[in-house]
């Protein structure tokens, strides 16, 4: 498939056009999303104004932008104006929202076509998109495996070759784990990088908006496209940020390299440990100079992830009450109303955190659960900050295995634990991405991660491309 | 004082609500105003909308700052915290309010008699919509609808929370009355308790004199005035007392103030009491004030209501008590400028408490420094003087200009001696019982003089010269 990059190039120049590049992804969703079911709602009549838009401005000799007639998926807990915004909960099944998110915005002024809202775990709670009211998504590389979540929906949208590009969310490993399983690019920002003005919330405090993409060069582009301030997000870096495009072939010649030891053992499948070590023996061959490195903190990160997020999450489902918008139960009274809607809106999975974080934050059990999780969250960042000290980027596995088969995992913390490898990342706001690095023993893709201190996106994306063009040597 | 049995005290803590007189809201950019059209003042911020994020408001915060300097806090750095649960006129089912760490710590409200009531903390919070239930009860419960205004969500508050140290009604009026006057003096409030920019809710509990302890207290809300305050609180310990004494206790409970009845009936207990789940609120950042910040809230600090007591006090050479008035009025400056002018203090002060209960209008201090000259000079009667005072106060001008105008010139007292001789020979029996000290017909021999020049005579001259002719005679 033409890349984002090309595909704006071409569109740019008048040689290929927006609404023919709409048409095509269009196109292969209508023959193939009966199977994998990828999107939620498609935005036809959206993505066909905006395609016309794009081409009529090239007709004027104005310049459409950087990811001109780009097709691209979104995933559907981010706010589309007018567009069906279910977050694949039944509770908010009817909503349209009034406003686009930032980065809805941010995309179509960059010339980007919308062509969709992808499924995921119901309100991205999940590793599998199988707690998707609206049914699974399949991996496009085996349908009888789960595309990895939350943002399955986004990543098989790419991995399918619907689109070039697809934006998803990341809270606990939500961007980079389904695309280690989808076999393509994808990226978790730093905290604060791309704005969450729009995004549904989970967890506001792990929370980050990043793009899955065939390649890196593609995720570049449009991360630099999506990402900088945002005063409508109090918590958006207000700085500007270093763009990652222009460096993205500097290569990794001298930088020091940390491979996380406690991601090397045990709980990681053999054949993920071997490709990791593979991509370790690449960027050194590339000149990066690749040590082991412990991160002891990074253990109980998985346990201070399950207390935080489910804490923040209690709250910021409250408002899906039956009051102002979404499903709506009727009840004797009003707070008999708030259970009934809530009881029949959400899911399992849903309402087993809403409880799980309802009883970190109670009174009495609050320092023993969500305050002990706070100071596991700081203790993670200060070895991260130590780490960093003695290397420029960290790397791990992705996901502690290839793809499994849907209706494997069943107990949740079987689940739970594929977000192992990635959710260190976002308790300590830290950028991290996953970059595909062969095959499993299985033959599905397996994913490498990279990680990097604050805001040093631009220096993750050299490695990045380093190991995407030492992988390409491999095939 | 107390209205308490002897051998009883009161122990009452206020928290006054507070809604900051922003132009917008405090997390989103709607307007902050009260009395328009239902749901017109929204957005999907201040309406909880999925996906929408709070910005903090700078000029909310601002004002709170300055709001706590002017009670003599300290203004910490602060976080933003939700107090989780649910209610259909919250829109988020979450209120953002400050915690463990609010913005302004430990202070203090001078009271114009000199005692300070101490304040534990003033933090920011956002308001809540507003709800009407039909049928029922009017209570949400029974409600058979319930209609929601959204207008009000998210319109700035500051929580100003004292210590429970006030143990009389009117010294809590006194408080409350008192911080009205800070906030219409910093003019962060408009501060009116009728239309609820103003909220007062008092704990009350009692204990006997000469104890320290605290007892189970209640919380009495739905005061709409000062008055209601003093008679909700004397209600309230009232009740406790009667508990107390008859072996029982009162229950931990918030009680609605009813108005009508004089008394106050229980709300919710406080013992099945939510449990609010605090926690930082991660969509906002602290509130990190610099000591540049805090030096630039001071520097632009207006002048408040206890030091300016003190400046007139010193400056008309009264007591502190005697100057209440006169600074609630908003005066103080114009007296104390007359003064400096030439006035004589305590006809300025006398004139701005009881002439100048509308305030100044278009009276500059010179204007009214030369009024005073005029009066003390015998040139004015004192009710020449009063209707000058209000033509000044209308339309402004210079008082010898307007008194010509009107007509006003001091009478010659040898026209008065011959007017008063004819008067007397008139009615010599009361000038008699007048020479033999009887005061009452006083009035008979000024009001022949009033008439005989259509007012112009000086009321206090008259007196004088009858005075000096009935001990001559």
């Amino acid at each position: 498939m033409t890349s984002a990059f090309d595909l704006a190039a071409l569109v740019r120049s008048g040689e290929y056009s927006a609404v023919a590049a709409a048409d095509t992804a269009f196109g292969s969703i209508k023959e193939r999303d009966d199977e994998i079911h990828a999107f939620l709602h498609l935005t036809k009549r959206r993505a066909q104004a905006q395609a016309a838009a794009v081409d009529q401005a090239v007709a004027d000799g104005k310049d459409p932008g950087p990811l001109a007639g780009v097709p691209i998926a979104i995933k559907d807990n981010m706010c589309t104006k007018g567009e069906p915004t279910t977050c694949s909960s039944k509770i908010l099944e009817g909503w349209r929202p009034p406003y686009d998110a930032t980065v809805v915005d941010r995309l179509e002024a960059a010339g980007a076509v919308i062509v969709g809202k992808t499924n995921l775990d119901e309100f991205a709670m999940g590793s599998s998109t199988e707690n998707s009211a609206f049914g699974p998504t399949r991996n496009p590389h085996d349908t009888s495996r789960v595309p990895g979540g939350s943002s399955g929906g986004s990543a098989a949208a790419v991995g399918a070759d619907f689109v070039p590009l697809s934006l998803g969310s990341d809270t606990g490993g939500s961007i980079r784990q389904p695309a280690a399983l989808c076999g393509v690019v994808g990226l978790k920002p730093s905290y604060g990088a791309v704005s969450r003005y729009g995004l549904i919330a989970f967890a506001s405090s792990l929370d980050q908006i990043g793009p899955f993409a065939h390649n890196v060069t593609d995720a570049a582009l449009c991360f630099d496209v999506i990402s900088g301030h945002d005063p409508k997000d109090a918590t958006s870096i207000p700085t500007p940020l270093t763009p990652t495009l222009p460096t993205l072939n500097d290569g990794v010649a001298g930088m020091r390299i940390g491979i996380i030891d406690e991601l090397m053992g045990e709980g990681i499948d053999d054949d993920v440990i071997a490709r990791t070590n593979q991509a370790a023996e690449a960027l050194t061959a590339a000149g990066a100079i690749v040590e082991r490195v412990s991160i002891p903190a990074t253990i109980y990160g998985l346990a201070a992830y399950y207390l935080i997020a489910p804490a923040e999450a209690s709250s910021n489902l409250a408002r899906f009450d039956g009051v102002r918008y979404g499903q709506r139960v009727d009840g004797a009274n009003v707070a008999a109303m708030n259970v009934a809607t809530r009881s029949a809106g959400f899911g399992d999975e849903v309402k087993r955190r809403i409880m799980l974080g309802t009883y970190a934050l109670s009174s009495g059990y609050y320092d023993a659960y969500y305050g002990k999780a706070q100071r596991v969250r700081t203790l993670i960042a200060n070895e991260f900050a130590t780490a960093y000290e003695s290397f420029d980027l960290l790397m791990s596995p992705t996901s502690p295995s290839t793809a499994f088969e849907l209706g494997a995992k069943s107990d949740p913390m079987a689940l739970y634990m594929c977000d192992v490898c990635t959710i260190p990342s976002n308790l300590a706001g830290h950028p991290a991405m996953s970059v595909p690095f062969g095959v499993g023993d299985d033959g599905l893709p397996v994913g490498v991660q990279i990680l990097a201190p604050m805001v040093e996106e631009a220096r993750m994306f050299r490695a990045a491309k380093a190991l995407e063009d030492a992988a390409k040597g491999m095939s | 004082m107390s209205e308490l049995p002897d051998g009883w005290e009161m122990v009452i803590g206020l928290e006054v609500h507070v809604e900051l007189a922003t132009a917008s809201k405090l997390f989103c950019g709607c307007a902050n105003q009260f009395g328009d059209e239902p749901n017109t003042n929204i957005c999907p911020t201040c309406l909880g909308l999925p996906g929408s994020l709070p910005v903090p408001n700078a000029q909310a915060v601002e004002f709170a700052m300055t709001l706590g300097r002017a009670l003599n806090c300290s203004v910490e750095p602060s976080i933003f915290a939700r107090k989780n649960y649910f209610y259909p006129d919250m829109p988020k089912d979450f209120q953002t309010t400050q915690y463990e760490e609010p913005t302004n710590v430990e202070g203090f409200v001078q009271l114009p008699d000199g005692r300070s009531i101490g304040v534990e903390r003033a933090h920011i919070e956002e308001d809540t919509g507003k709800s009407t239930h039909l049928g029922g009860g009017g209570r949400i419960h029974d409600a058979t609808a319930t209609l929601v205004d959204y207008n009000r969500a998210g319109v700035p508050l500051v929580e100003i929370v004292s210590h429970p140290v006030m143990h009389d009604a009117d010294t809590a009026r006194a408080y409350v009355a008192e911080l009205r006057d800070i906030l219409l003096a910093t003019g962060v409030s408009d501060a009116r308790m009728e239309e609820g920019s103003m909220r007062v809710d008092a704990n009350v509990s009692v204990r006997p004199v000469g104890n320290d302890e605290l007892r189970t207290r209640c919380e009495v809300k739905n005061i709409n005035s000062l008055r209601s305050l003093g008679r909700a609180i004397n209600y309230e310990a009232r009740r406790h007392v009667d508990l107390w004494t008859n072996g029982e206790s009162p229950r931990q409970e918030t009680r609605h103030w009813d108005e009508d009845g004089g008394r106050t009936t229980s709300g919710r207990s406080k013992e099945d009491a939510d449990d609010y789940r605090y926690f930082a609120c991660p969509d906002l950042p602290p509130l990190t004030p610099t000591a540049e910040d805090i030096a630039a809230i001071d520097a632009a600090m207006p002048g408040l209501p206890a030091a300016r007591r003190s400046a007139l006090a010193v400056a008309a050479g009264v007591e502190v008590a005697e100057t209440t008035l006169t600074v609630e009025r908003g005066l103080d400056a114009l007296v104390i400028a007359a003064i400096e002018a030439g006035a004589d203090a305590t006809a300025a002060m006398k004139h701005a408490d009881q002439n100048l209960s509308d305030g100044q209008g278009q009276l500059t201090a010179e204007s009214f420094a030369a009024l005073v000259a005029m009066e003390a000079d015998g040139a004015l009667s004192s009710t020449q003087v009063k209707t000058v005072l209000a033509e000044l106060v209308a339309n402004g001008g210079e008082p010898a200009a307007i008194a010509a105008d009107m007509g006003f010139e001091a009478m010659d007292t040898s026209e008065l001696d011959t007017l008063l001789d004819g008067i007397i020979a008139d009615s010599p029996d009361e000038w008699a019982r007048f020479v033999e000290g009887d005061r009452k017909v006083q009035g008979h021999f000024v009001g022949q003089i009033m008439k005989a020049t259509q007012g112009k005579a000086d009321g206090k001259v008259v007196n004088q010269l009858m005075t000096a002719r009935a001990a001559q005679s």
